[in-house]
């Protein structure tokens, strides 16, 4: 990584954006980076549209502003597309990665006049056959690792793992879960890279 | 040694009060510095820490209660933002004029209305004549460093007033970013036990805290209390000292970056000092000679100090977190024009007011105050609106 | 930091006052005699008394003594006249004259 990155992610109330953003951040801290996870803070309802931010660099981050002009957008539902701009600012040589069940050449026609790469991950799918629930979080964080390649994938996986071992202790078998949601993101995600 | 880590604001406040291990912690909770006693209870329920807390009905009773538990001879604080800040008020006053050497952690959200939740600073500066000294932070990091030098500085005995550890609501509080920690041997050691000279629980030597004072006494009680104030600037100074050399960070009253050459400076608090620095280095790329003066202590007011600084530049930005509703910017505004007047250093100074109620305030933000400051000061006929709002909607934008 | 505060009034500059005027003495009240305010004066008449002890709680300056179940004459330093102790004995036993001076003028 010789020069930093903006994140901007858009989720909805209650479906683990933030989270996700702090978890980036939490993970690219571990290989030894600048970072900084926020959420853009505002009535705080189930089901509303929310906006997280990450800024990961190799020197040190001194703005606290937004992200206005991101390298990458997250989608974490597609719903969103209709109602938010999520392409606003996103730079013409930025990426979007957007949870839905359809391909790029589908969703590209709803970005505006968005020119850079489009990916698009099924992350209901891979959360349900892997932790048999739907969590997004998880695949579009391994999402963002896979299409940035912010750090080694193997790095990645090795730190997740020991994250996960830390924070589910007491409830292991959800450990396995969440790291076969990360390498089934993967092998989704390997064509389109 | 110290400790590499990622932690918000809150979570790195929290850590600090840990760490500290006061023996009193009466709160309250309320956006966005809940996370702040939050975490203290787990410490304290997971048996990492010793500290007695107090849970209140009310942010009035935290403070009585930090007070109460101050006067009888225990370390105490605690921590509040806006609408808990306001509550506090009479307290506020009570805790200064008895000079009680107790510290509240402030997490800054702005006061209604209208009512919103978001960072400005106008809870802290409407606080800003109760008597307490004020420490504003940056970032984590910096909210860390002030959280454990604000004992310190509140039990010296030439001080014995309390004080107010600012940081930027959400911006900073809600933010995880990398921060250096230090050991808990280091801390204690710099922190050191509190050793109390008049208390209520001192057996043989009664004392009576906070008595009616006619008007013979009030105002000589006042005077010494201002001394205090003054007098805190050198204890300020020695521990920001102290604490420099041991663990290599921080500043004194405020720090300043690239302002030694630079004719247009900005003077900001909190946060945005942050944004204003990265814009400082972009800008001198361009050849631009521009500094930012972060402001870390605003009580006591370090105007000559301030003024010194300014003493060479052509113009000045002022950045004000909040209004004061006076027809020419916020109490920052008028506090370092006042030290411009009484120093005779008459530099163009122009007063903003920015980011009310969490209205971002940007990288390019900066760069229009900075070009706005060079027409001004290059050109003698323009007219200066003395007085701007940053990032406004207005009619003309139409 | 201790001083003595029995050298503090009104004429001490505010660099001799003790630290947020911290008083360090208990009981202070004691030698504030407050009973020179009175203008009338209550009389105790101990023969008439039935020691059913209505009358001490009721005082608000605490001006009368009980020792051992009884009570004794009132203490005239601080007593100062306000005639509540006379309105609750049921015996008639404690009088108000005027004047600050606990004699009956005939």
């Amino acid at each position: 990584m010789d020069k930093g990155i903006e994140i901007r992610w858009h989720g909805r109330g209650g479906q683990g954006a933030k989270t996700a953003a702090l978890l980036l951040a939490d993970v690219c801290f571990k290989t030894g980076a600048y970072v900084q996870g926020f959420p853009e803070y505002g009535p705080e309802r189930m089901g509303a549209p929310i906006t997280a931010f990450n800024r990961i660099s190799p020197d040190e981050i001194r703005v606290h502003s937004n992200i206005y002009y991101p390298d990458l957008v997250v989608v974490v539902d597609e719903t969103l597309l209709r109602s938010v701009d999520v392409t606003a600012g996103l730079k013409d040589d930025g990426a979007i990665i957007i949870n839905t069940e359809k391909d790029p050449s589908a969703i590209r026609p709803m970005l505006k006049e968005f020119k850079g790469r489009v990916y698009t991950l099924d992350a209901r799918d891979i959360s349900v056959k892997a932790l048999g629930k739907y969590f997004p979080n998880t695949p579009m964080l391994s999402a963002v690792v896979a299409v940035t390649g912010i750090m080694e994938w193997p790095v990645f996986i090795k730190e997740m793992r020991a994250s996960y071992e830390h924070k589910f202790a007491k409830k292991p078998e959800v450990i396995d879960g969440n790291m076969k949601a990360l390498e089934l993101t993967y092998e989704t995600l390997k064509e389109q890279l | 040694m110290s400790i590499k880590d990622r932690m918000s604001g809150n979570e790195a406040v929290a850590y600090a009060i840990k760490q500290i291990d006061p023996d009193v912690m009466p709160a309250f909770p309320i956006t966005p510095s809940t996370e702040i006693p939050q975490l203290v209870s787990n410490y304290i329920a997971n048996g990492q820490m010793n500290t007695e807390f107090i849970p209140v009905e009310s942010e009035h009773s935290s403070m009585s209660a930090t007070i109460g538990a101050e006067a009888a001879g225990a370390r105490s604080l605690t921590a509040t933002s806006s609408c808990g800040l306001a509550l506090m008020w009479e307290e506020l006053l009570v805790a200064a004029s008895n000079r009680m050497p107790c510290v509240l952690a402030l997490v800054n959200r702005t006061l209604s209305g209208p009512i919103n939740i978001n960072c400005d600073h106008s809870d802290s500066m409407g606080a800003r004549d109760t008597g307490w000294i004020q420490i504003y932070a940056e970032n984590n990091q910096e909210a860390y460093d002030n959280m454990l030098q604000a004992f310190p500085i509140a039990e010296d005995e030439h001080v014995h007033l309390p004080v107010m550890i600012c940081q930027d609501g959400f911006i900073t509080s809600h933010a995880v970013q990398n921060i250096i920690l230090n050991e808990d041997k280091d801390v204690c050691e710099f922190v050191g036990e509190y050793n109390p000279g008049e208390f209520l629980l001192n057996k043989g030597n009664p004392v009576a805290f906070g008595p009616y004072a006619l008007s013979c006494y009030s105002m000589e009680a006042k005077k010494a209390q201002e001394k205090a104030m003054e007098d805190s600037k050198a204890v300020i100074a020695k521990v920001a000292k102290d604490y420099r050399e041991r663990f290599g960070r921080g500043f004194t009253f405020f720090e300043e970056y690239r302002t030694s050459d630079a004719d247009h400076i900005m003077i900001i608090m909190g946060s945005a000092a942050g944004t204003a620095k990265q814009a400082v280095d972009d800008l001198r790329n361009q050849g631009k000679k521009v500094g930012v003066l972060k402001l870390r202590v605003f009580r006591p007011f370090p105007g000559q100090e301030i003024a010194n600084v300014l003493q060479n530049c052509k113009s000045v930005a002022i950045m004000d977190r909040t209004e004061s509703y006076n027809g020419h910017g916020g109490p920052l505004s008028s506090e370092v024009r006042a030290a411009l007047f009484e120093s005779k250093t008459y530099p163009e100074v122009v007063c903003y007011t920015y980011g009310l109620a969490g209205r971002d305030f940007t990288v390019e933000d900066v760069y229009e105050i900075f070009e706005e400051l060079e027409n001004v000061s290059s050109n003698n006929n323009i007219s200066i609106i003395q007085h701007r709002y940053i990032n406004l909607r207005t009619k003309e934008d139409r | 930091m201790r001083t003595d505060i029995s050298r503090i009034n009104e004429h001490t500059p505010y660099e001799e006052l003790t630290e947020g005027l911290m008083m360090f003495a208990g009981g202070t009240s004691k030698s504030f005699k407050t009973g020179e305010w009175r203008t009338n004066t209550p009389i105790f008449h101990s023969e008439k008394c039935k020691q059913c002890l209505l009358c001490a709680p009721v005082c608000p300056d605490g001006c009368i003594p009980v020792k051992d179940s009884k009570r004794s004459d009132f203490d005239y330093d601080h007593c100062k006249g306000c005639g509540i102790c006379v309105k609750a004995c049921p015996f008639n036993a404690i009088e108000m004259v005027p004047g600050v001076e606990p004699v009956i003028n005939s």
